[in-house]
């Protein structure tokens, strides 16, 4: 089950109109729809909001991806499902269940559609960052950077870790025998290597960036800037107006559930 | 034997790796599997210790079906040996990274010291028995995970890319060793694409090309055909390719060894000498 | 246009040793390095050659910390003095697996990064970025990320990334390694031909003489941290075949071929490097 979920949250290279939104815009639209998801708890809202970013996504073209990744999410919502059957009436079980589901497509639908790059440009613009980034690392850049880099490994090392999985089993280790003290022992052949192919890798790609003269002096420029278009103004003024009423709403009502 | 029949193998993706492979692998076999970068090579060998299990056709081990018998069982006899020994290293020192399959297999303490010790000496790693293995240089960390997976003796010897990074004097070292198993009545089978290591040590070569099996047979047969060897993305052996340019003066075109490059040649040249002598 | 080629690299008595060695990895380099040359750079495991490369641009003394002697200069500019990033402007370094060097999303962004860090102009990066892309033959690459991409082309993408930083100096430690033949062939080609066009002085580490042989003048081979034999790559195999056999050197086969067809006095003349010159010399001997 839980490779599949990954694949729902994948970054996937397409131009539409959706993935060439700038990553800020996209953020705040998370925030859009979380904070009427959170703040309420009413089965309408809710449906409303799912069916708000339907348009997204298949604007978006990961409708699919997004329907594979609610497959395997299944498991969670049945248990969010039961659990609040326990603790409150039906209804607050769907409508918290259907919460669960609005968040998750929520992620799933930026994270699919902003590119882990853009990501990283957008992190260097926030002040916040590049001020953390100055005082730990020394460079107002360097968490950006390491953000970036994080992601470009994770392929990567996935692959790397099934290959010491390979490895290991064909030493003859079995991963799926034994009581449990066993199986958590078992994993440590399988996380040392894998814990230090990572290290030696980003040392090599360290000694490699540093040949190209990383970090250089301060004013660093960049190929690549990202914009904010008129569109993108416009979905933040709407997301504002949105989050804006949100809370309004909250404090002036009291909005069932159902 | 392990035997191939008729296998085939696609991914998950989607993505085919093998078609209709037949291969039988016997004791004192000493084989080279080549061809270019996703070609099957790999997942040929995966299949071979039932790491991976056939999609069509089947994979024997000794008249076991691989997709039958468990990864751990089949690794008794097929010791798979992969490419970057940093995938198997975990240990403190040289000696546990050693005996960690013959515990995995279950054999007794006393068996397990024994084995870890004469595996040690036959690579010449005794003097790091209480190293730790990540404090040794690449070459040896390859003989560590060499040695961990001959300490348990397996019949079959599946070795990927041994040869990567390894300087001359390495690579004879290995040869010489891989000859010492198949002459026991191992099988080792090599996936490699040093053409020139294959020629000097003459193993029979399988071509593989886009998942198939386009060509088998002794290496100066295999690696002098332009085709094939295009196709797989290698090159000609020098010698090949030299006696390829002196075609025109009758010397054949299926040469990859350098000794016996050296016997046709002195032919040659004593005939030559004798005209030369004649003449004058 | 007929000017001395300068010298631009000089070494004098360099030496290394790592923290925490035993002993130095490098002693008593004694070194000069002239613009445009072509040099194979070789011997046995462990010989220090790649501590030598990674003195060049400046990884030693900056990235690994150890004990520093003697002198190196590269273009003038003494190597202990210098940041490794004002050295990677001069000279460019290629590394073993072409994987671990390509760190962005994109091709295109991953060339950019040179570039970025010296602070140049959008247009500049943008000009050299297209540049380094034409060059090497990566421009349909440039929207992949790096692990969708084959160890060759990573490997040229990794050489178009360097070439952004218009260096004068390319190090190559062991660059195909990883790489099928064909492709190894390619890029040793690939490399030489920008020799040419740019002007570039070329050090190619590697163990598999005969790839490099066509190429390269000058050998330089190492043993146990020190220089032992240096100069024309077709004189050394000719007067120091025994020497660098006996270091366990890989030389090439047809050199082999010639030095024993020599020894029986079957042959006469200088050993050739690679299958070309080899024909020819073996041809001229057949058709007396």
């Amino acid at each position: 089950m839980s490779l599949r979920t990954l694949e729902g949250f994948k970054f996937s290279t397409l131009k539409t109109p959706v993935h060439l939104l700038d990553p800020r815009t996209k953020f705040l639209i998370v925030i859009a729809v979380l904070v009427p998801a959170l703040v309420f708890a009413n089965i309408y809202v809710m449906i409303a909001l799912l069916l708000s970013q339907l348009p997204l996504l298949l604007i978006g073209k990961v409708a699919r991806r997004w329907a594979l990744s609610l497959r395997a999410g299944v498991f969670l919502s049945a248990l969010i499902f039961v659990v609040n059957l326990f603790t409150g009436s039906y209804l607050s079980a769907i409508a918290l269940t259907l919460r669960f589901l609005v968040l998750l497509t929520s992620f799933s639908l930026f994270f699919m559609t902003t590119s882990p790059d853009d990501l990283g440009l957008a992190l260097d613009r926030i002040g916040a960052v590049r001020w953390l980034s100055r005082r730990w690392l020394g460079y107002p850049n360097a968490l950006s950077f390491t953000f970036t880099t994080a992601v470009r490994l994770v392929p990567t090392l996935a692959v790397d870790a099934q290959t010491v999985v390979d490895a290991q089993r064909s030493r003859g280790l079995e991963l799926d025998k034994g009581n449990l003290l066993k199986r958590v022992r078992n994993y440590i052949p399988i996380l040392i290597p894998l814990l230090l192919i990572a290290i030696r890798r980003s040392l090599e790609l360290a000694e490699a960036l540093e040949s190209r003269g990383f970090p250089g002096k301060e004013g660093r420029t960049s190929l690549f800037q990202l914009k904010l278009r008129p569109v993108d103004y416009a979905i933040i003024a709407l997301s504002l107006a949105i989050i804006g009423i949100s809370f309004w709403v909250y404090f002036h009502y009291k909005i069932p559930v159902l | 034997m392990i035997t191939l029949e008729k296998v085939s193998f696609t991914y998950r993706s989607g993505q085919r790796a093998l078609q209709d492979v037949d291969l039988n692998i016997e004791g004192g076999d000493f084989i080279a599997i080549m061809g270019e970068n996703g070609a099957g090579k790999t997942t040929l060998a995966k299949h071979l210790n039932g790491l991976l299990k056939p999609s069509q056709g089947r994979v024997l081990v000794d008249g076991d079906d691989t997709r039958k018998v468990s990864v751990a069982k089949l690794s008794r006899k097929v010791g798979l040996v992969f490419q970057n020994p940093d995938h198997l290293l975990f240990s403190e020192t040289v000696k546990d990274e050693v005996a960690f399959g013959l515990k995995n297999f279950g054999f007794t303490p006393e068996v397990v010291h024994k084995q870890v010790e004469r595996t040690l000496e036959a690579l010449g790693l005794s003097e790091y028995a209480e190293s730790s293995p990540f404090l040794l240089s690449g070459g040896e960390r390859k003989r560590v995970a060499l040695a961990a997976i001959l300490a348990t003796e397996p019949d079959y010897l599946i070795l990927d890319e041994p040869t990567i990074g390894q300087d001359y004097q390495q690579k004879e070292r290995l040869r010489n060793f891989i000859l010492q198993l198949y002459s026991q009545g191992k099988a080792v089978v090599m996936i490699t694409h040093d053409v020139e290591f294959v020629a000097e040590s003459n193993p029979k070569v399988i071509l593989l090309s886009q998942g198939r099996i386009v060509a088998r047979g002794p290496a100066d047969s295999v690696l002098s055909k332009d085709e094939l060897v295009k196709k797989a993305s290698l090159v000609r052996p020098q010698m090949s390719r030299l006696f390829g340019e002196l075609a025109k003066y009758g010397l054949p075109g299926d040469v990859v060894d350098v000794h016996r490059a050296r016997l046709l040649l002195e032919e040659k040249l004593l005939e030559a000498k004798a005209r030369v002598a004649q003449n004058s | 246009m007929a000017h001395a080629p300068r010298e631009i690299i000089l070494a004098k008595n360099l030496g290394f040793q790592y923290v925490g060695a035993q002993k130095a990895a490098i002693h008593g380099i004694d070194l000069s390095i002239k613009e445009n040359e072509f040099i194979l750079l070789t011997g046995p495991s462990g010989c220090g050659k790649t501590s030598l490369c990674r003195c060049l641009n400046g990884l030693i003394p900056n990235f690994y910390q150890g004990e520093w002697t003697g002198e190196l200069l590269v273009d003038a500019l003494s190597v202990t003095t210098q940041l490794t990033s004002e050295l990677s402007r001069r000279v460019g370094y290629v590394f073993q697996n072409p994987e671990n060097q390509l760190f962005a999303l994109t091709v295109e962004k991953d060339i950019a990064f040179g570039p970025e860090n010296l602070g140049l102009s959008r247009e500049e990066i943008r000009q050299r970025v297209d540049e380094a892309m034409n060059v090497t033959g990566t421009l349909s690459l440039k929207d992949l990320a790096p692990y969708e991409l084959s160890g060759g082309q990573q490997q040229r993408v990794a050489l178009a990334g360097v070439l952004a930083m218009k260096p004068s100096v390319i190090v190559l430690d062991e660059p195909t390694s990883f790489l099928d033949p064909h492709t190894a062939e390619e890029v040793m080609g690939a490399t030489d031909d920008l020799r040419r066009e740019l002007g570039l002085t070329i050090v190619v580490v590697e163990h598999r003489l005969d790839l490099v042989a066509r190429y390269a003048e000058r050998i330089v081979v190492m043993d146990a941290g020190k220089i032992v034999a240096d100069g024309d790559l077709e004189e050394t195999l000719d007067e120091k075949f025994d020497l660098l056999e006996g270091l366990g050197v890989g030389v090439p086969r047809v050199s082999l071929l010639w030095t024993m067809l020599r020894r029986d006095g079957l042959v006469s003349g200088k050993v050739p490097t690679h299958v070309e010159s080899a024909a020819s010399s073996l041809g001229d001997m057949m058709s007396q």
